[in-house]
């Protein structure tokens, strides 16, 4: 291993270390006013909802998004199986095989 | 899921999320083996920086010979939305030790915090740090565990996403965002689905000028402003 990726792996790790550790060093240390409260309990529904939508698109520079119609199309079973076992195991099993399956015929 | 906060239901109530990182972290074993990066390399990444999609950046731009500059900054603007979500769920450890926090935070993913946004709803909106260590704990070695094996088995497997693993981490968050909506009491069902769509409706627009990490970030923010102005005001 070079130096150059063993530099470039250390301080990758300290600003992702940092991005997850000074918001706890703050919070620890503020009364927290209300509105941030409120702002903030919104973040789990908005980041999980962000982080799907993102595998659904796909970035082109200087276009309008794409779609992703692989994992489209294995997110409607994976969303049935949601809302019929409320399993969150059972959601992640019947999407890979879903996709597994997309992949065997080619759609994928 | 229930409401008990012990390490042992730590260790169970990750379990769903496993397959999430073993699919994504087989794939970028399999790649970094690809890139010519040692096992070697993979390990202290796994360990040093952990970040799934980060680790995909870092990997293909020191293949490109890309600027240690240019990395950084790249990783860190893939990251920063662990500053929100670190943010958000610091205020449930408020109590516990300055150390005990650092040792929170430093193992925290978007599938952990997801994972603590889902028990909350469970536990009368409380936290324990042991629950969470647990779960924690297991998804780091796991996804390090992965990401090796991935980089061994390169030579072997040359199309990791041909098993449907990849969909995992999509599936998951899928399972988490769906209970997340139904078993939140805090706010209304209408709330959180106009949220949604709105959010949706962001990432749309945004990826038109950023790419998905960064629009990511936006719209989760856009998002929050948001769902501050429609819920209803007390």
């Amino acid at each position: 291993m070079t130096n150059y990726v063993l530099v470039t792996i250390l301080l990758s790790g300290l600003v992702t270390w940092l991005s997850r550790v000074v918001p706890f060093a703050v919070i620890k240390n503020l009364t927290v006013p209300k509105w941030l409260i409120s702002f903030l309990s919104f973040v789990p529904v908005a980041i999980m909802t962000a982080i799907f939508v993102e595998s659904l698109l796909t970035y082109h520079a200087g276009h309008w998004p794409g779609f992703n119609l692989a994992n489209i199309y294995a997110s409607i079973p994976a969303i049935l199986a949601g809302i019929l076992t409320k399993s969150l195991l059972a959601v992640v099993i019947t999407g890979v095989i879903a996709m597994a399956l997309l992949r065997l015929v080619g759609l994928g | 899921m229930d409401a008990s906060l012990t390490f042992k239901s730590g260790l169970k109530d990750v379990v769903p999320t496993l397959f999430g990182y073993i699919g994504v972290g087989l794939a970028m074993g399999i790649v970094a083996n690809t890139s010519h990066l040692s096992v070697l390399a993979v390990l202290l990444m796994s360990l040093i920086v952990y970040a799934g999609s980060a680790q995909f950046i870092i990997i293909s731009m020191l293949l490109a010979g890309s600027p240690v500059s240019a990395i950084v900054l790249s990783t860190f603007l893939i990251n920063s939305r662990m500053i929100l979500m670190s943010l958000s769920i610091a205020q449930y450890f408020k109590k516990e030790s300055l150390a005990q926090n650092i040792a929170l935070g430093s193992l925290l993913t978007d599938e952990t915090f997801a994972l603590s946004m889902n028990k909350l709803n469970q536990t009368h909106h409380q936290l324990r740090p042991r629950w969470l260590h647990a779960a924690n704990i297991i998804a780091y070695l796991v996804w390090a565990v992965a990401t090796v094996v991935g980089c061994l088995l390169g030579n072997l497997i040359t199309d990791p996403n041909q098993f449907g693993l990849d969909f995992a981490v999509v599936g998951m968050f899928i399972g988490l965002l769906y209970l997340q909506i139904i078993t939140d009491r805090s706010k209304s069902l209408k709330t959180q689905l106009l949220v949604v769509i709105f959010v949706a409706i962001a990432m749309f627009f945004l990826m038109r000028f950023f790419p998905g990490n960064i629009a990511l970030l936006i719209a989760a923010l856009l998002g929050c402003g948001f769902g501050m102005v429609v819920s209803p005001h007390d």
